[in-house]
């Protein structure tokens, strides 16, 4: 799976413990910095992002999973973070902004050639759409774990 | 004929790429040709303007564009994905 090609190690945490949505941007969002994947100003223009339009996916199982991304001038290279977090943390429906999806699991995306990585969110979009291994990756332990998962 | 389809999202990246590759590939399958034309939902008047039969967003869409519209929700969460399809495909059909 195209996934754990961009899947930057540090910028994956487990269990993480998070009151809102912005917490865990901001948390990400740092990670994916610190290692140069984004710029300076990506951790605001995802928070804006998220309040303007949310990226909350109810997935109809137990939980749910929300994708914060913004537009490529924000990135440096192309990478993603993960977080599974400690309890559900609320972020609003995608196409009905008003509508809350408490989520479970974070994947960030910082794409800086969208249209060229289609298989990275094709293999993004077939992990949402497996409740097994969303169900698997919000128990993992570890790091490691989490990549067997996604390979 | 060929149909045109807007595929927006909120800043035109991952979820329209991924909705666009779907549609193209269902449309195929159906015979009907299709140009998909991908951007941010602030982008739309300027892609109605050049013509189009369908839009298929990823993000709310606040103002009415007056033409058919779709939420394609379906194609990253997968629930629902057959019968979108369907909807859309009667929609360029027709």
């Amino acid at each position: 799976m195209e996934i754990r090609d961009f899947l930057s190690e540090e910028a994956v945490i487990l269990g993480l413990e998070a009151s809102t949505s912005e917490e865990v941007i901001r948390v990400l969002g740092g990670k994916l910095k610190e290692q140069g994947y984004v710029k300076e100003d990506f951790v605001d223009a995802a928070l804006e992002r998220e309040a303007n339009m949310p990226t909350g996916l109810p997935l109809g199982g137990e939980y749910n999973a929300a994708i914060p991304h913004v537009d490529i001038e924000y990135v440096n290279r192309s990478a993603l973070g993960l977080a599974t977090l400690k309890e559900d943390v609320i972020f609003y429906n995608m196409v009905e902004n008003d509508v809350e999806v408490p989520c479970r699991l974070v994947i960030m995306l910082a794409l800086d050639q969208p249209k060229s990585q289609i298989e990275m969110l094709q293999s993004v979009a077939a992990v949402l759409q497996d409740p097994d291994v969303i169900g698997k990756l919000v128990n993992a332990k570890t790091t490691g774990e989490v990549y067997n998962i996604l390979s | 004929m060929t149909k045109t389809v807007i595929v927006s999202c909120g800043t035109a990246i991952a979820t329209s790429t991924v909705a666009a590759k779907a549609i193209e590939e269902a449309c195929k399958a159906e015979g009907i040709k299709v140009n998909t034309k991908q951007c941010k939902a602030a982008e739309i008047p300027v892609y109605l303007e050049q013509g189009a039969d369908l839009i298929v967003t990823t993000s709310q869409l606040r103002f009415d564009p007056g033409i058919p519209v779709v939420k394609g929700l379906a194609f990253l969460t997968g629930i629902g994905t057959e019968a979108i399809v369907k909807e859309i495909i009667d929609i360029l059909k027709d």
